[in-house]
């Protein structure tokens, strides 16, 4: 048994002033290190913390940059920014979300059927936030919904700017559109610089020139609570709110001419095919068609997945832009080319008549080559061979000059590579030559290069593919007289804020001076022959005509004869399937003494170029050059306010030699035989 | 001049008198009353932003304020004596209150912590944070100091059995601060160190289990604490707000309704266990040390008076309040500073509601009854 304690108040009272003692310095010691933490929160970690209270309530919404306008040289506008409406709705204040969104589809302004979507939709956004719940009314719905919006809380309508082309589906294919921006265009823009864009360029000039019209944009700070919702009266909290302007986009002058342009798509109206016009002086495309053109406004709103597919469903190819990604047989637009380069390197005597039976074989070949229609030309000269476009004479060109002179010749004059034009998406078309033909085809009995392929060429089928992009340019060399431009469709970029415009110069490539006076007075000839003779292919199209017309007209065989079969008098074109008949060609460069346009016209299926192409060509000559009293425009008349100045171009004045006599005397034949070496016009390039 | 002089010391100094006549008369300790008086002013101050300026919710406060104080002022009138002799009864209604809750209040979701006694809802853990210390001061008054191995068995399970009931509620803040109250009243008294080492490790062992078998967010608390950056958005929202509201606030504070933790919602519970966050962001370091040093004066004051009641019982009891008040804020100021695990312990005197500051002030009320009832005492 333990012994009884006694109750000792000294002793009690000692232990517990000792306790207390203890438990004062234990409370000294705690208050210490509470008073360590205070310091190393509010001293020492001061400027991270008031760092992580401004992020906290201080949030940064972009303001995005008014896309920069396109227009053409004239300052009339094909792509701006239009205030639309949409209707939004800011869940928290919407009552009863159900009935409002079915009272708004019994005003007609929500599709009925989306409404399930819709609910998804704003049930996954931020309650207060304002949620966009259609798109682009109509003035009309506008008003509609305005006389009843008493009905609806939380529902309103707010303006939103969106790309709009106002003239729609005018000059598509040179001004491209924009679209919502994809998974694809992430890849390579700066997202931070997207932020609050919605729309991108995706083709032409709005994709080409996208960095420009796209400008910088801006950025608003607001001040928001933990919920993100901004707070009415800020002043307190920050006084150091940041706003930065957005930057407009620059302004883009295309050297387009609308009025051209709108000629030259009336005049395709119906039809597929494509016309190219350019300033021979400078590569400045006039008037650019694909056809037919589709409106981009579709895109820049959000185009529908049923809406795609039917444009890209369309058997007429309406997204498909022919102008610069058609590649075609040139046909026999290729023949005043092919002439130069034999001229130049004296493999014919131009003046040396040949005879025309309306078919040619290969020296001891036996296969037959048709004339076109199996016309007997009878004797025709150079000048005549092009001016009726003579098939058989051309045959032998192409013969004499070989296919290495040919594959080495016609990339001088564009063929077989881009033409550099400055809003991208052109194809290159397609040279053959032996190395290509060794490289493309795997049947060894197809690596060879036949002689009969070579014939072909001499009338631009077989292999060769161009694009009407590349036959307007080489048009405008072959008006400049070798003068070699790259096309372009911007000539200059305007601030909106300065108004202030930079111009871009023309791109000078080089010319092709090895090519003689002589040769070419002799092919252009040929060529005003072809609209000036009355044997001439495109006499009847471009007769009465005030100004000067070199031309060419040319026939894409789309199937071989064989298939169609010799259709006599009008070559069968009103009997063969229209996906069959011949594409037509149609070149030309006026007025021919000093050109100010070249001209590129194909119309598909058309039939014979003369027939399909040259009346396009002829109205989009007649536009360019003619005032309205029918008379030739002065050269420097129609000078707008977005026409660059004069002084930017460099200073080349094409040779332009008057009309030489139709037969040049013997003596010269001699001459020029003599100078004839393998083409070494290689540096024109 | 001069008599004006003299006459208007002399009233300062008679009204002065008489204040301390009455405080003396109410059996109230005019430097702790003034403190806690302080405290509470300033706590509604800081209330009054940082409950966006509700003007409701100052007034609900002072009505809590009027409450405490009546009860200290009841509870400072009543003998030590009858305290001591109620102390069992009082644990022993506490006891079963807690077992009712348990029974009968448990029919909601999460935590079942009220007790409805007709029009008054009842919080019996509130009482147990009184009547713990009180019966453990009781057992411990009867018996020689320190205590032996069988008392403290006992002891144990005077203060376990209650706190368990509390944390199954479940309510870990309040259950710390019961057990927290209890043991100090033991520690006091003059336990070994052997033994409070020995508890220490104990604790630490029961800790680790207890991890195993903790509510959910319980657990989740715990686990935060140790790294609050895990969950930025979820569990650890609260350390590091807090921590952001009191570090911006730096020395001298953004002053007051204008910190923007606070009054944009980025600082959760602001109004009750977080307002210490507000002071610190609003007032700053300067605000924080002026509330600290009013309790480290309240707890000293406290002490002292505790130090002075001439029986066992009143000491251990004394000494419990001063000690378990200091808990109290060493808790909610290390737990929204990031020293501790977020439990739910308000800023006592500061916090908006709750029956806390009713509990805190009658506590006060009880001490200062041990203080001027001991010269009535014969010893």
């Amino acid at each position: 048994m333990p012994p009884v304690r006694i109750k000792d108040h000294w002793r009690e009272l000692r232990i517990f002033e000792s306790r207390a003692l203890f438990a004062g310095a234990a409370m000294a010691l705690l208050a210490l290190a509470l008073g360590g933490r205070l310091y190393l929160l509010q001293v020492v970690r001061h400027d991270y913390y008031s760092e992580l209270s401004q992020a906290n309530r201080v949030r940064t919404d972009p303001i995005p940059a008014a896309r920069g306008l396109i227009m053409d040289r004239y300052g009339e506008v094909i792509a701006s920014n239009q205030p639309t409406f949409q209707l939004e709705l800011i869940p928290d204040e919407v009552p009863d979300l159900k009935r409002s969104l079915h009272r708004l589809v019994k005003l007609g302004l929500l599709p009925g059927d989306d409404i399930p979507e819709l609910i998804r939709t704003i049930k996954s956004r931020r309650t207060f936030d304002n949620v966009p719940i259609r798109l682009h009314l109509s003035d009309e719905e506008v008003a509609r919904f305005a006389v009843r919006r008493f009905e609806f809380p939380g529902v309103d309508i707010a303006p939103q700017e969106a790309r709009w082309y106002p003239e729609g589906p005018l000059a598509v294919d040179a001004m491209g559109y924009v679209g919502t921006i994809s998974e694809k265009d992430l890849a390579h823009i700066d997202r931070a610089a997207y932020a609050g864009t919605a729309v991108i360029g995706k083709t032409g000039v709005e994709s080409a020139f996208e960095k420009k019209l796209h400008g910088t944009n801006g950025f608003q700070q607001t001040l928001v609570d933990a919920q993100g919702r901004p707070v009415p009266k800020p002043g307190v909290f920050a006084k150091d709110l940041e706003m930065k302007a957005p930057r407009p986009g620059d302004d883009v002058i295309l050297s387009l001419d609308l009025k051209i342009q709108r000629v030259a798509e009336a005049a395709l109206a119906g039809k597929e095919g494509a016309v190219v016009a350019l300033d021979p002086n400078s590569g400045d495309i006039i008037a650019l068609v694909s056809s037919p053109g589709f409106d981009p406004n579709l895109f820049a709103r959000g185009i529908t997945v049923k809406g795609y597919a039917s444009l890209e469903g369309d058997p007429n190819r309406p997204l498909y832009d022919r102008a610069l990604r058609g590649e075609y047989s040139s046909g026999s637009t290729i023949k005043p080319g092919l002439a130069l380069g034999a001229l130049t390197d004296g493999v014919i005597d131009p003046d040396k008549p040949v005879f025309c039976p309306g078919f040619y074989h290969l020296p001891g070949g036996r296969h037959i080559w048709h004339d076109a229609n199996h016309e007997h030309h009878g004797e025709v000269d150079l000048d005549h061979a092009i001016a009726r476009s003579c098939d058989v004479y051309f045959y032998g060109v192409a013969h004499e000059m070989g296919i290495d002179r040919i594959s080495a010749w016609l990339p001088l004059l564009g063929f077989g590579r881009p033409t550099g034009i400055d809003i991208g998406g052109e194809k290159p078309g397609l040279v053959p030559s032996r190395a290509w033909k060794e490289a493309h085809f795997a049947n060894p009995a197809n690596k060879v290069w036949f002689p009969g392929e070579t014939v072909n060429l001499g009338i631009g089928q077989g292999y060769f593919l161009v694009t009407p992009l590349q036959l307007a340019h080489y048009a405008s060399i072959l008006a400049s007289r070798g003068h070699v431009w790259r096309p372009r469709m911007v000539t200059g970029l305007r601030n909106p804020e300065t108004g202030r415009i930079e111009w871009l110069p023309p791109v000078y490539e080089g010319d092709l001076s090895n090519i003689s006076a002589d040769s070419w007075q002799r092919v252009v000839h040929g060529m005003i022959g072809a609209t000036t003779y009355p044997n001439g292919t495109a006499y009847a199209q471009m007769r009465g005509s005030v100004y000067t017309i070199a031309g060419k007209t040319g026939t894409d065989q789309v199937v071989n004869e064989s298939v169609t079969g010799n259709l006599g008098e009008d070559n069968g074109f009103s009997k063969i399937k229209e996906q069959y008949r011949d594409n037509a060609w149609f070149i030309a460069f006026a007025p021919a003494e000093a050109p100010r346009i070249a001209v590129a016209v194909i119309v598909e299926h058309a039939g014979f170029g003369s027939m399909g192409a040259a009346p396009v060509a002829r109205k989009v000559m007649d536009a360019y050059l003619l005032g309205p009293d029918g008379k030739v425009l002065l050269p420097a008349a129609p000078r707008g306010p977005y026409s660059e100045p004069s002084d930017i171009r460099p200073k080349v004045v094409p040779s332009l030699p008057a009309l030489p006599p139709p037969t040049p005397p013997a003596s010269q034949q001699v001459a020029d035989r003599g100078r004839s070496q393998p083409a070494s016009a290689r540096h024109a390039r | 001049m001069i008599y004006e002089e003299v006459s208007s010391e002399s009233r300062t100094r008679r009204t002065l008198t008489g204040a301390a006549r009455v405080l003396s008369a109410l059996r109230m300790d005019g430097p702790l009353v003034t403190g806690l008086a302080l405290t509470a002013a300033y706590g509604l101050v800081v209330l009054y932003s940082a409950s966006a300026e509700s003007l409701p919710m100052v007034l609900r406060t002072v009505m809590r304020l009027v409450l405490g104080t009546a009860a200290m002022l009841a509870l400072a009138r009543v003998s030590p004596n009858f305290l001591r002799r109620t102390s069992p009864w009082l644990y022993a209604i506490g006891v079963v209150l807690l077992l009712a809750v348990a029974v009968v209040g448990h029919r909601g979701l999460g935590a079942q912590r009220w007790l409805s006694l007709g029009p008054i809802r009842f919080q019996p853990s509130e009482l147990m944070k009184l009547a713990v210390p009180m019966m453990c001061a009781w057992y411990l008054h009867e018996r020689p100091l320190p205590p032996r191995w069988p008392n403290l068995l006992l002891l144990g399970l005077i203060i376990v059995a209650p706190a368990a009931l509390v944390a199954k509620e479940p309510d870990l803040g309040t259950a710390a601060l019961i057990a927290a109250a209890g043991l100090l009243v033991v520690f006091l008294a003059g336990l070994r160190v052997q033994v409070i080492i020995g508890m220490l490790l104990i604790g630490v062992a029961a800790a680790w289990f207890g991890l195993r078998f903790m509510h959910g967010y319980q657990r989740q608390r715990l686990l935060t604490f140790l790294n609050p950056q895990s969950d930025p958005l979820g569990a650890g929202y609260h350390i590091i707000q807090s921590q952001i509201a009191i570090g911006s606030g730096g020395v001298f504070g953004k002053g007051w309704m204008n910190g923007s933790q606070a009054q944009l919602d980025f600082l959760p519970e602001r109004t009750t266990d977080f307002i210490f966050a507000v002071i610190g962001e609003e007032f700053g370091l300067l605000g924080l040390a002026v509330l600290l040093l009013l309790y480290a004066f309240i707890i000293g004051r406290s002490l002292y008076l505790a130090v002075q009641t001439p029986d066992t019982f009143s000491r251990l009891l004394g000494g419990s309040v001063a000690l378990t008040f200091f808990v109290y804020v060493f808790i909610n100021a290390g737990m929204v500073t990031g020293l501790l695990p977020v439990v739910g312990v308000p800023l006592p005197l500061v916090s908006y509601g709750g029956s806390s500051v009713v509990t805190v002030l009658a506590g006060f009320g009880i001490l200062m009854s041990l203080h001027a009832h001991r010269k009535l005492m014969g010893s």
